[in-house]
């Protein structure tokens, strides 16, 4: 009967990280959806943006305000999470507060007091996190995209964080023995008196925070997926695959060039056979309609998007009332990205034509004609997504699948093609501007 | 600049069995717009000024390719891109000096993958080297003590990360530099990029450049610098929207630093 709770802890951990494992399985499948990039170059360059990007959250302090508050949140988070280190040892083996027997007191004392005030500044930065976003009403927090789920999604967060913290402040000061050792207990040592001096009702309380934390950890862990919140596993890898070229350097298709070659080359015969084994290639799609057109790293962008609205904030076109938002194309390949994950789920592994894609179901043309390539949303993310590159390819099938352009710019390509101008002048007048006056 | 201005060819040069310092890539704005040509000849000016023997590529220059590419037309600027790069290595370039950071960033970034490699500077770059190696020298009278505010191209800016040389040579006027509120990395767009200078914007409550030119205005400027014939147009036209023409100039680096 002893071993009742040790067997009820290792299931509920199975679980809790089982399901967990096969939500990351699915996020991996999905991302392999799309093409694959090379990116074994720059290795030092990558680890070191990882390091100052993610780690050192150096593109979060840029917004003062939410970047402090975000590294109390972030420090505490991760901090404290060695707590669960010895919550999972106690309760697979029955122990009690394992850390007293392996630390010294004075040392315990002083990991477990950090936490503990580490767990109030949490507390503190959550409710000002959440005042901004329900009362203050941060404008960057109210676009059209931000109602309904990714709203809640939000709110749900911070709550998670407040119960968590109680849980644990709670836990430590109904620990009797804890309170009485007189170490590490800074802050629980003023709740203790709430809960009177019954040694019983003590016990019970404690045991009841201590089950609701590890579960509501392996809960939170387990939402991680289905919300914004992936960020804090993305963040990492997303910052290592982000770009190590110029902002202003786009890709070159090479589907294209070869193309083009072939064009430009005045000894290719137009009528000649396809080399051996041409048949078999996939005749190439020119940029991207739907989420398997983009590329890996652009799909895990969209799941590492947190939704800050940063890039919506400095985007020029949405500051001055156009439809595109960067976080909404974002966000938009997400939920394609989930929706064709479920499909395929559905129909035993693979993905049948459901009638809809990213362009035009998700994103408008409206939006990606309103880009003006700053790369304003770009500089401005914290965790180095590329929304940019997303419009780009799809503009890209636009105008290469589609001829789908706006007018304005067919006629201006026309005069490139033509004229070598976007302006109807004839390319022998390009030297006129040094002869006149 | 009533004299004719002297802008020999990389034709001419070859014919003379001759290699020019640098090509000068004049860009389709600074070639055919009206306002940008001035930029072209005020950086002819600077040239000549510093004795620098440059060469530009005249009628066999053609459009970069650029506008085509951010509007996702690949073909075209591949087919403009390899094009340009047959030529420029047929002449043997290895310097190309420019006053559109389109082209800068076009024929530096996205022409190595194709064949095309070349050391690429823009106007305000290469000023500057002239200025520190003594080529050029300034009297810095002309604006001494006038109130500039310079605008961040975003393709020299944000998107090749250079903030300093614009700035760098503004201060050789004596000018007293003021920064806008966004300024730098955080610089709003003047509204032409990505192929926007040759369409109507998308429906919104206002157009970019209007919005920029008001980031400028709250800096009570005398003159507004740029660095990009787009910029160039987007903020004069801005400066015409808020009726400020009167009072506030729009002008080229090469244009200030032409005349001072």
């Amino acid at each position: 009967m002893q071993y009742i709770p040790n067997i009820l802890f290792l299931i509920i951990l199975a679980l809790g990280i089982g399901y967990f494992t096969l939500n990351i399985k699915k996020l991996i499948r999905n991302i392999k959806l799309g093409k694959a990039v090379d990116a074994t170059d720059n290795k030092g360059e990558r680890w070191r943006n990882m390091a100052r990007i993610a780690l050192g959250q150096s593109k979060m302090v840029k917004r003062p305000i939410a970047g402090f508050l975000h590294i109390v949140v972030y420090v505490g988070f991760i901090i404290i999470n060695i707590e669960v280190l010895e919550i999972i040892i106690d309760g697979l083996f029955g122990t009690h507060r394992v850390g007293l027997k392996v630390l010294p007191e004075s040392v315990y004392g002083f990991l477990i007091g950090s936490f503990e005030i580490l767990a109030v500044l949490v507390l503190v930065s959550v409710v000002i996190f959440w005042l901004r976003r329900n009362v203050i009403k941060l404008k960057r927090f109210l676009s059209s995209e931000m109602s309904g789920w990714p709203k809640n999604d939000g709110n749900i967060i911070l709550y998670f964080e407040v119960v968590l913290m109680c849980l644990f402040l709670i836990m430590n000061a109904t620990d009797t023995t804890f309170q009485n050792l007189g170490h590490g207990n800074v802050v629980s040592q003023f709740i203790a008196p709430w809960f009177g001096d019954n040694p019983d009702t003590l016990h019970i309380i404690e045991r009841t925070a201590w089950w609701l934390h590890i579960v509501g950890i392996l809960i939170f862990l387990n939402y991680l997926y289905y919300s914004k919140h992936l960020h804090i596993l993305l963040a990492f890898p997303n910052t290592y695959f982000g770009s190590v070229t110029p902002k202003g350097k786009f890709n070159n298709l090479e589907a294209v060039t070869k193309e083009v070659k072939l064009m430009m080359d005045p000894n290719a015969d137009p009528f000649a056979a396809a080399p051996e084994g041409a048949e078999d290639e996939v005749p190439a799609k020119f940029g991207a309609s739907d989420v398997m057109d983009l590329n890996q790293i652009q799909l895990l962008n969209a799941y590492t998007c947190t939704e800050c609205g940063r890039c919506t904030s400095a985007c020029p076109a949405n500051l001055t009332g156009k439809k595109l938002s960067p976080r909404k194309i974002m966000m938009d390949t997400r939920d394609r990205l989930e929706e064709v994950g479920k499909n395929i789920d559905a129909n035993g592994g693979e993905f049948k034509d459901d009638g809809k894609q990213l362009l035009g179901d998700y994103i408008t043309n409206e939006e990606l004609w309103a880009c003006t390539t700053c790369n304003a949303c770009v500089e401005e993310c914290p965790v180095s997504i590329n929304p940019l590159s997303i419009i780009l390819d799809m503009r890209r099938y636009l105008v290469m699948e589609q001829s789908a352009a706006p007018m304005e710019l067919n006629n201006m390509m026309t005069n490139i093609e033509n004229n070598g101008a976007p302006w109807p002048y004839n390319q022998m007048d390009r030297l006129n501007w040094a002869k006149e006056d | 600049m009533s004299e004719e201005l002297k802008v020999p060819t990389m034709a001419e040069f070859m014919a003379e069995g001759k290699q020019p310092e640098i090509l000068f890539w004049v860009g389709s704005a600074g070639s055919y717009d009206d306002r940008a040509k001035k930029i072209s000849k005020a950086f002819v000016k600077i040239l000549h000024k510093a004795n620098v023997a440059f060469a530009v590529l005249g009628e066999e220059e053609s459009n970069t390719g650029d506008v085509a590419k951010r509007a996702g037309n690949e073909f075209l600027f591949q087919m403009q891109a390899m094009m340009n790069i047959e030529i420029l290595n047929a002449y043997e370039v290895k310097r190309i000096v420019t006053c559109d950071p389109h082209s800068y960033n076009c024929i530096k970034n996205e022409y190595p993958s194709l064949g095309g490699n070349y050391d690429v500077v823009h106007h305000t770059q290469f000023i500057k080297e002239l200025i520190s190696s003594g080529r050029l020298t300034l009297e810095g009278n002309t604006y001494k003590g006038k109130r500039i505010t310079f605008h961040d191209p975003c393709y020299l800016g944000r998107a090749n990360s250079e903030y300093d040389a614009p700035r760098d040579v503004l201060k050789q006027t004596n000018a007293n530099l003021i920064e806008m509120k966004r300024h730098k990395s955080t610089a709003l767009c003047c509204g032409a990029g990505g192929a926007q200078m040759f369409k109507e914007p998308e429906k919104g409550n206002m157009d970019i450049n209007v919005l920029r030119t008001e980031d400028a205005l709250e800096t009570k400027p005398d003159i507004i610098a740029t660095g990009c014939p787009y910029c160039n147009t987007m903020m004069t036209d801005g400066v015409k929207a808020k009726e400020k023409e009167g009072e506030i100039s729009v002008l080229d680096i090469a244009e200030l630093i032409a005349n001072s």
